[in-house]
């Protein structure tokens, strides 16, 4: 059981790896889920992972192939907040998208090295950096 | 009272957040809420601070289970201190983003979201639970997202795409890490995971797992050589924000550091080794970095990698005067750096640019402002009195002392080429005539929370830098706790409550 689980959590590590040196930044978020589906496959057989029935334990019985509640109670937890996580990745990659038009990490790199935005305003809305946009200083090559 | 106070440092912040939401249509209300919640954040890590001074260590159990099946929370003197310095950044933070005639929705939304980040550092200075400690993380990770894309700039929006990505993957390693500590020891508390590897017979493993985890705490903390992230991202945020993430973020990967490190390996060993070459690195790469900079924050990035070199420098040297002096330069860091972003951007706001070719005339016109752009630049340096000379000088001595003279070296080399990064800053943005004639720098609205903050946070250095005596005595004192965690350990066969 475990060995299977152990093969399962390589390959997707590798597939998610992959994914994750992807030029495209759709790729790269996706490849973040699937290692973390695998890093969540690899915490689950942390703890007694072949245990056969339900982990409920009373004072005076303590079934012995008992699966580990433990890890399963870390694994919801983790997957919840990966899913939350993965969301919000997701939604500003689609600002990326609507912004720039293209996600791939080359221009990403490209246009945080952007020089600042002049003006005297709040730098917290889009009104300085629309300025940039203007094209006073546009991507540089 | 006691149970209160433990939790305290998690429930204001979550609370303060609940009530910003309530009332989230009525903007002034939630200032209002905003302000008030910082305060009584302040008070609390106050109050902490006054409880650990007296050697209370506040310890107990949420939910009341027995260790290590309950999850542990633990204040001794290097938790309280850092809620403390947590509250007073945060309330500095949220005043610098009061005044401000922006987007309305932006300045109410940036309230929600720094107590929420607020809330995940606390929960991360208090937990004694490495799998609590990654709930934590995740907190003020998704709070740090938040806060980093708000107003959506071109910029703005490819630097927190490169934000999310890197520290995504940081803290998948470092939930794979806590799965192999399960794995291997059998147990998440970090006092018997300090049992354990105290004992000397470390399962087999588990060293592996943790040095996974260091390393993810390391990239969290931006050392050599996985501090990219940083510099990518931290200079495209708004002001405020960037002041927060400056001067707190790495920070919390520097305490979970030196709170790991000094509960496993009290002893000087391979890790710590390790850590000094990577302290050495990352001091001389960062403040290297800076000086291929210009534009402020950018500069700015640069020197907070290169200052986390200095705190990983105590840690690494491990003897009580080297951890003191960690612990002393954490403190003054992150009101130091905060306090520089924040000048850095009303230098921006009345110049009219961030970019130091730009800049220019306000030493001429606002003397004020080159005093408190000075008094934590030179503090950033190690300038005497300031409190970074009595960080620096304490870890140079303890370099001295363990025989480590190069590292020492290292460490006034970076202190030189610091004065000079900031003398750059200095002779651009104040010192030399701004390009436009210097009667183009004008005052602008919605400035007057800033200065609150930015005067606050320079007499907070001075006085460190004045009373470094009673701070050093407590930071001492901090690092003989890191070394007899008696709260970590204690918890073993407690049964709840205090």
């Amino acid at each position: 059981m475990e060995i299977i689980a152990a093969l399962t959590v390589g390959g997707l590590a590798a597939i998610g790896m992959w994914m994750l040196l992807d030029r495209n930044l759709v790729r790269v978020v996706l490849g973040i889920v699937i290692i973390g589906n695998a890093i969540n496959l690899g915490v689950l057989t942390s703890g007694r992972f072949f245990g056969e029935t339900a982990a409920f334990v009373s004072a005076t019985h303590v079934p012995s192939d008992g699966a580990n509640p433990l890890p399963q109670a870390l694994v919801l937890t983790a997957i919840v907040i990966g899913f939350g996580l993965f969301v919000f990745a997701l939604s500003v990659l689609k600002s990326v998208r609507e912004t720039h038009g293209m996600t791939t990490t080359d221009f990403v790199t490209v246009a945080t090295e952007e020089a600042a935005p002049d003006g005297r305003g709040d730098d917290a809305g889009e009104r300085s950096d629309a300025s940039v946009a203007k094209g006073r200083e546009g991507p540089r090559a | 009272m006691m149970n209160f106070l433990l939790v305290a440092p998690i429930a204001v912040p979550l609370a303060t957040l609940v009530l910003c939401l309530l009332f989230r249509e009525e903007h002034a209300l939630v200032r209002r809420i905003s302000v008030f919640g910082g305060i009584v954040l302040l008070a609390v890590g106050l109050a902490l601070v006054g409880l650990a001074s007296s050697d209370v260590v506040l310890a107990g159990q949420l939910g009341n289970w027995p260790a290590p099946y309950g999850i542990s929370a633990v204040i001794d003197r290097l938790s309280a201190a850092m809620v403390a310095i947590t509250g007073a950044v945060g309330l500095a933070t949220i005043f610098y983003g009061i005044c401000r005639d922006g987007d309305a929705e932006v300045a109410r939304d940036f309230h929600l979201f720094v107590h929420g980040l607020l809330c995940g550092v606390c929960g991360a200075f208090i937990t004694a639970d490495v799998f609590n400690l990654y709930v934590w993380f995740e907190v003020l990770l998704i709070g740090s997202f938040a806060m980093l894309s708000l107003g959506a700039g071109r910029r703005r929006l490819a630097g927190t795409m490169a934000y999310v990505v890197l520290n995504l993957v940081a803290t998948l390693l470092f939930l794979l890490s806590a799965g192999m500590i399960y794995s291997a020891t059998g147990t998440l508390n970090m006092g018997e995971l300090a049992m354990i590897f105290r004992s000397g017979e470390v399962p087999p493993g588990s060293t592996m797992a943790v040095v996974l985890m260091l390393l993810s705490f390391s990239i969290k903390a931006a050392l050599f050589p996985v501090f990219g992230w940083l510099p990518a991202s931290y200079h495209v945020a708004w002001t405020p924000v960037s002041a927060l993430f400056a001067g707190l973020l790495t920070k919390v990967g520097v305490y979970a550091l030196i709170r790991m490190v000094t509960l496993l390996w009290p002893e000087f060993g391979d890790a710590h080794v390790v850590l000094l070459w990577v302290a050495c690195a990352t001091m001389l790469i960062g403040v290297l970095g800076a000086a291929a900079q210009n534009e402020v924050r950018r500069i700015l990035s640069f020197h907070i990698v290169s200052q986390v070199g200095y705190m990983i420098l105590g840690l690494a040297l491990a003897t009580p005067l080297a951890i003191a002096g960690a612990v002393f330069y954490i403190i003054h860091h992150i009101i130091v750096k905060a306090n520089l972003f924040f000048v850095g951007g009303i230098a921006a706001r009345l110049t009219g640019s961030e970019r130091l070719a730009a800049m220019g005339g306000l030493y001429a016109k606002w003397p004020l402002l080159a005093i408190l752009f000075a008094i934590p630049a030179l503090s950033l340096a190690g300038i005497p009195p300031l409190s970074g000379f009595w960080a620096k000088l304490v870890l140079v001595r303890a370099s001295l002392e363990g025989g480590f003279w190069w590292a020492a070296g290292v460490a006034l080399v970076t202190g030189i080429l610091t004065l000079l990064s900031m003398s750059k800053i200095w002779n651009e943005a104040f010192l030399k005539a701004h390009p436009d004639g210097d009667d183009a720098v004008r005052p602008v609205a919605g400035l007057r929370g800033a200065w609150w903050s930015v005067s606050v946070l320079a007499a907070m250095t001075v006085a460190i830098g004045l009373g470094a005596g009673p701070v050093m005595d407590y930071a001492i004192a901090a690092a003989g706790q890191l070394a007899e965690p008696v709260g970590h350990l204690g918890q073993m066969g407690a049964t709840g409550g205090q």
